[in-house]
């Protein structure tokens, strides 16, 4: 605010400002109403504001392009008797589509999910300004679901920008062709489309558990990089263990165990069970971290 | 079973060997395991080496399990251990020449191998641990891979005992295997969809007869090598080079006049075969040497259900081998399954779930168990893809029915037209350099990296004709043999045999050329062309492939003139090769369902149903249980109603035991200006975190305008709180963030008061900058101005003068004022006296945790008339004071020369006067400052350890 110099001479300065009319009454106070806190459209603002949020739309954005230049640079190769993943990925612009998918999907979205959970309340925390939040009042259970239902629209959003955008630089690039699975199996380009996106949907829905765990992590410190960390960690480490064969069918019970299921969306006739498996596992395990989430902050003690 | 076990159990079954009791020794197992017992049985012209495997009840059915080419009994541990595990009692033996076992290799001949394996069915049925069908007749089933699946039908075709079967990768015509003919003037019926040819007068197989025959040059592979009975999986025992090799170098030493290069060959096998091998051509003595060999004499003989597994990886024993066993077996009337699998001899031996499916087969057949496998056809695609291990590029399929067997349906083709006008081609005199297609022996060893290498060396410039179909428009899925038609002219004057022989493949080429050789196999064919240059018309049936064709590729049919896995002949020739009257090929299609697409597996899909649930549970118990609290907690007390704040017996005790807070009690009215004074760590600031809600008390209670205050209570809105310092988002600018914080407390614009906020904050224009860059006063102003928004009817400030510069101190002394002014109220901590005195009217002095003083800052100043006297004999003057009339308390100060008294309405004047005229000097005399002094003690308290 600038300074106005027409206000009464006789008010107290504040430096450079003047206190304004203090004393009078405002307009009669409306009731609190703990239903209007935070709404989403503020969280929302509040978080797309974020440098954070903007690089991780930009670098997905970005991923697609990247890889397509990458390809444009390898040589054409002599012909040879058999075809790797990255020359099925030339494909087509839906193959090209899956390609990205499938070499982000265990890394890259794991991070930007547990960084758009992991980091909403833990950062709030680190800038003190969790403890206003709280004291305007919000109620504790509320922030918290408002700030999961942004991180979900978000996440969300970032699952769909990749796909979105690599069918775009895939179909520019390599056409409309059909989509071939590696198991040989062709499916036509809208089905194929559908098929993609629905896989980016069944990606979204698995991580669910790197959500839940990251809010939880969220809740429970407040170091941002503790909480995205932890649960970047493990997603890791159940992907290391869900390579030790020798685990066998305890192996089911990790939770990164289903996370590829979407593959069996490739072929013609989809194979439900691996994807309904990957998704009863993984909601399960985000109710059980979500609903400690929840009691953990309730009771917390907000010491920050 | 861990290797360790296993390879205990091997030492113990060794061991178990070497005694003299040579029959029914059973070895002692873990009780999981399989009981088995080795044994030597003596037959008709061998001493064989058998183990038998015992299953957990018994009798049961019995299967013998057969190896494979160059293998031995052990090489069939695990398949054998495997089906003793579900039940079976399971014999597995060396074959003649192989193994331990004595005797010569006659190639499964119904007077030897077979007649062994008969001899074998009549030990089991004399075993008490064998259920029988009737007398002498054992429930038997019979399982092999290759050499042994073959043996695996000869049994079966001569011995009616046999109840079920299940051979793997193996013959149905030796000759045909050997010396495949692939064209025939008349095509062959299309009714399966892998009808073979198999014309008289083929073409010689030398590369794989010849790993073949190698395999019984060496030493008996004697099956003590732990490694080789440790591999799971190598069932199927391949006929391989590897497997040959892992004899030590050299040959068998000649015996009895036995030609040295026969090795454990009977002499009639190994007269056949170096006759093949230098002329490539089957004779009629060889011919019938291997048509005994070869279950096509005995299949019509057969009525037992059969399970016939063949490769999609196999150039020695293609699908057409397996469509002829089972197209026979069909027609004597035995119900057939046919299963074509990813490997072969090419590739690798069937996994668990093939082997899971054996198993499965004679689970139903022999035990009656299980649900019927059916009379189905499963195949594998393949699609060639290199993908990381994790990526799977097979897919199982599965049809209803083999087609084209006796009241099954019929094949589907269809006639895909070839381009190309007839061409010549060359065979160079010597047929070399021949063209590579394949690997025989090496390819399962190799692996992928075999059909690499062969795409480089399948066509050869100038000895190929090539002739192309019309890219494909939709994906499609070529399942058995593509036949096409072909025609053979010689060139007059140009050099050329009687005889052609040709090698006939399909590529899949895709639009930048890529090409795939189809099954990585070649049909090799002979026809006799006219001598006066007229073309030869013959139909030539291609190998049998499972191979999806891309939509946009297209089809290449090639013939050429040499192979180097072929006796192709030497003389150099040239022939015109044409496509025929029909010019198209027919590739045959077989519809089947992913053997994967399950409906939705109902356990999973429940649970989803419950967690959904649960969290729908969750979140109306916890809205019930938080309406609930809400009621019982916030019992608004309209007596209090006008108290802003009043907090009783408040304390805090932290984890881990501190207590920060112990019994703080005291009241806030309306239009105070309260100080809540205290030195670092009274408590001051756990009591305001209590007191927004942030913290929980451990006991007592803190309301406000009567409502009680917990974590989110509602009355936190009418308070307005500054607490520990500012707390911002950084990368929003001072305005926004004062914006999306009125925004996020849900109350409307209006009552913001957001102008004069920022005036109080008077940042000018840094308000638009980013927090981050701000001053650490900048952000404190921002931050009071932030509790102000609104203007809360409490406003509450934790060391709001800290950073400030002292215009700026002042100015904010004023604001409080001015604030309180409005019936507001001000609650100011500090650790300052000066502050609290210049700022406050009321204060309350905090220490440990406990509350010292509380009153009006006046009362605690100046409370009740006491004064202080500055002095130099303190001793003295308290006496002249004491004595004086009215004067109560007096004491000495802790300070240097001074002296408290309460002096109880007598002039300070007159004090003053008592003292100097008693002969003490006075430097000062004023009011007695019991804050300064209580906060000086405590201070001094604690600097003092």
């Amino acid at each position: 605010m600038k300074n106005v110099p027409t206000d009464p001479p006789d008010l107290p300065s504040t430096v450079r400002g003047t206190v304004g009319a203090l004393a009078d009454d405002g307009p009669p106070r409306a009731p609190h109403r703990p239903g209007r806190t935070l709404p989403l459209r503020v969280e929302l603002v509040r978080q797309l504001r974020r440098r954070r949020t903007q690089v991780a739309f930009g670098l997905t954005a970005l991923l697609p392009v990247v890889l397509w230049a990458a390809f444009s640079l390898t040589d054409d190769g002599p012909p040879t008797g058999s075809l790797n993943l990255v020359d099925l990925a030339m494909g087509s612009g839906t193959n090209f589509a899956t390609f990205a998918l499938f070499a982000s999907a265990s890394f890259l979205l794991v991070v930007v999910v547990a960084l758009f959970f992991g980091d909403t309340v833990a950062a709030e925390a680190s800038w003190s300004s969790l403890r206003y939040l709280l004291a305007a009042p919000i109620p504790r259970a509320r922030l918290l679901r408002q700030k999961a239902i942004v991180a979900g629209v978000l996440s969300t959003a970032v699952l769909l920008v990749l796909p979105v955008v690599s069918l775009v630089v895939g179909t520019l690039a390599y056409g409309g062709g059909d989509l071939v699975s590696p198991t040989g199996e062709s499916l036509d380009y809208w089905t194929a489309v559908g098929r993609v996106l629905l896989g980016a949907v069944y990606v979204a829905v698995q991580l669910s558990w790197v959500a839940a765990l990251a809010m939880l992590l969220s809740v429970s410190t407040d170091a941002p990089l503790g909480a995205v960390g932890g649960a970047v960690m493990a997603a890791i480490v159940s992907q290391i263990l869900n390579q030790i064969t020798a685990l066998e069918d305890l192996r089911d019970y990790l939770p990164t165990r289903y996370s590829t299921a979407w593959a069996d969306l490739l072929s013609f006739q989809v194979d439900w069970a691996g994807m309904t498996r990957g998704l009863f596992s993984s909601l399960t395990y985000a109710l059980v971290f979500g609903a400690a989430a929840v009691w953990r902050f309730q009771r917390k003690d907000i010491t920050s | 079973m861990p290797p360790i076990l296993r390879r205990l159990a091997a030492v113990v079954v060794l061991v178990i060997a070497a005694t003299p009791l040579t029959t029914g020794a059973a070895a002692a197992a873990p009780a999981d395991e399989a009981r088995t017992s080795e044994q030597r049985i003596r037959t008709a012209g061998a001493d064989l080496d058998t183990t038998l495997y015992l299953p957990a009840t018994l009798p049961a059915p019995a299967v013998l399990v057969a190896h494979g080419f160059g293998g031995s009994k052990a090489t069939v541990d695990t398949d054998a251990r495997e089906l003793a595990a579900r039940g079976f009692v399971a014999l597995a033996w060396s074959a003649r020449g192989f193994g331990t076992s004595t005797g010569q290799i006659a190639l499964n001949a119904p007077d030897a191998e077979v007649a062994d394996a008969v001899a074998l069915v009549d030990w089991l049925a004399a075993r008490p641990e064998v259920r029988l069908d009737g007398p002498g007749d054992p429930r038997i089933g019979v399982t092999g891979g290759s050499y042994g699946g073959a043996l695996s039908l000869m049994l079966a075709g001569y011995d009616q005992r046999v109840d079920a079967l299940a051979p793997v990768i193996t013959w149905n015509d030796l000759g045909q295997a050997l010396f495949p003919n692939a064209a025939a003037a008349q095509a062959p019926p299309a009714d399966t969809p892998a009808h073979g040819a198999f014309g008289a007068d083929g073409v010689f197989k030398s590369g794989w007869a010849g790993v073949f025959f190698s395999a019984g040059l060496g030493p008996a592979d004697t099956g003590q090598d732990p490694a080789g009975a440790d591999a799971p999986g190598t069932g199927a025992a391949l006929p391989s080079a590897p497997a040959a090799g892992t004899a030590p170098g050299g040959v068998v030493p000649p015996t009895g006049g036995q030609p040295a290069n026969c090795g454990r060959f009977t002499a009639e096998v190994c007269a056949a075969y170096t006759e093949a091998a230098t002329t490539g051509r089957l004779s009629a003595a060889t011919a019938d040497l291997l048509g005994r060999s070869s279950p096509a004499t005995v299949t019509d003989r057969i009525t037992a259900p059969a399970l016939i597994v063949q490769g999609e990886a196999d150039t020695l024993f293609g699908l057409d081998q397996a469509d002829a066993n089972a197209r026979q077996i069909a027609a004597a009337g035995g119900p057939v399954k046919v299963i074509w699998y990813s490997g072969g001899h090419d590739g690798t031996a069937p996994g668990e779930p093939l082997r899971e499916e054996i198993g499965e087969w004679f689970d139903f057949h022999l035990a009656g168990r299980g649900d019927d496998p059916g009379t189905g056809f499963g195949y594998t695609v393949v699609s060639g893809v290199r993908g990381g291990s994790n990526t799977p590029t097979t897919r199982s399929l599965l049809a209803p029915e083999y087609p084209g067997l006796p009241g099954r349906g019929q094949l589907q083709a269809r006639s895909l037209p070839l381009d190309g006008a007839p061409q010549l081609v060359v065979r160079p005199a010597g047929g070399n350099p021949a063209a590579i297609t394949a690997l025989p022996g090496l390819g399962g060893a190799l692996g992928a990296i075999g059909g690499r290498v062969t795409a480089f060396t399948a066509e050869l410039p100038g000895q190929s004709a090539q002739f192309r179909t019309a890219p494909f428009e939709a994906s499609t899925l070529v399942t058995g043999a593509p036949r096409v038609q072909v025609t053979v002219a010689r060139l007059p004057g140009q050099p050329a045999p009687a005889d052609a022989v040709l090698f006939a493949k399909v590529y899949e080429v895709a639009p930048g050329g890529l090409r795939t050789l189809l099954g990585s196999a070649v049909a090799p064919f002979r026809v006799a062309v006219p001598a006066d240059g007229s073309p030869v018309t013959s139909t030539v049936t291609l190998p049998g492939v499972v191979a999806p064709i891309e939509a946009g590729n297209s089809l290449m049919v090639s013939v050429s003139t040499t192979d180097q896995g072929y006796a192709g002949g030497v003389e150099p020739a040239v022939w015109r090769v044409g496509t025929g009257p029909d010019a198209a090929l027919t590739v045959p299609e077989v519809p089947g369902e992913n053997v994967t697409a399950s409906t939705v597996p109902s356990g999973p899909l429940i649970g989803i149903g419950v967690v959904l649930a649960l969290a729908l549970l969750a979140w109306v118990v916890g809205r019930v249980l938080g309406r609930r609290r809400d009621r019982a907690a916030a019992p608004a007390d309209p007596a209090d109603a006008d108290v802003p704040l009043r907090i009783r017996d408040l304390a805090k005790t932290y984890r881990g035991g501190f207590s920060a807070v112990k019994g703080v009690s005291f009241d806030v009215e309306r239009g105070m200006v309260l100080g809540l004074l205290g030195p670092n760590g009274a408590g001051k600031t756990t009591v305001l975190r209590m007191l927004m809600g942030l913290i929980t008390p451990t006991a007592g209670s803190i309301s406000a305008f009567g409502e009680r205050v917990g974590p989110g209570s509602p009355v936190l809105a009418r308070i307005g709180a500054f607490v520990e310092g500012p707390g911002f988002l950084p990368h929003l600018s001072g305005a926004e963030n004062l914006r999306l914080y009125w925004a996020a407390t849900g109350r409307p614009e209006a009552e913001a008061h957001l102008g004069e906020a920022l005036e109080i904050a008077g940042l000018g224009d840094s308000v638009h900058r980013r927090v981050g860059t701000y001053s650490q006063g900048m952000r404190q102003r921002l931050a009071i101005a932030q509790a102000m928004l609104g203007l809360p009817e409490l406003l509450v400030l934790d060391e709001p003068t800290n950073g400030l510069d002292p215009p700026q101190i002042h100015a904010m002394r004023e604001l409080l004022r001015r604030y309180a002014q409005g019936g507001r109220t001000v609650l100011v901590s500090s650790h300052l006296l000066a502050e609290v005195e210049q700022t406050c009217t009321h204060v309350v002095v905090m220490h440990k945790g406990r509350v010292v003083a509380d009153g009006t800052v006046d009362e605690i100043m100046a409370g009740g008339g006491a004064a202080t006297f500055g002095v130099d004999a303190p001793d003295r003057a308290a006496a002249v004071l004491g004595a004086l009339d009215g004067v109560l308390s007096v004491e000495v100060g802790t300070g240097p020369g001074t002296v408290h008294a309460e002096l109880n309405g007598t002039p300070r004047s007159s004090a003053v006067r008592a003292l100097v005229t008693a002969g003490v000097d006075v430097t000062s005399a004023g009011p007695r400052r019991r804050l300064e002094d209580a906060f000086l003690q405590l201070v001094g308290e604690d600097t003092t350890p």
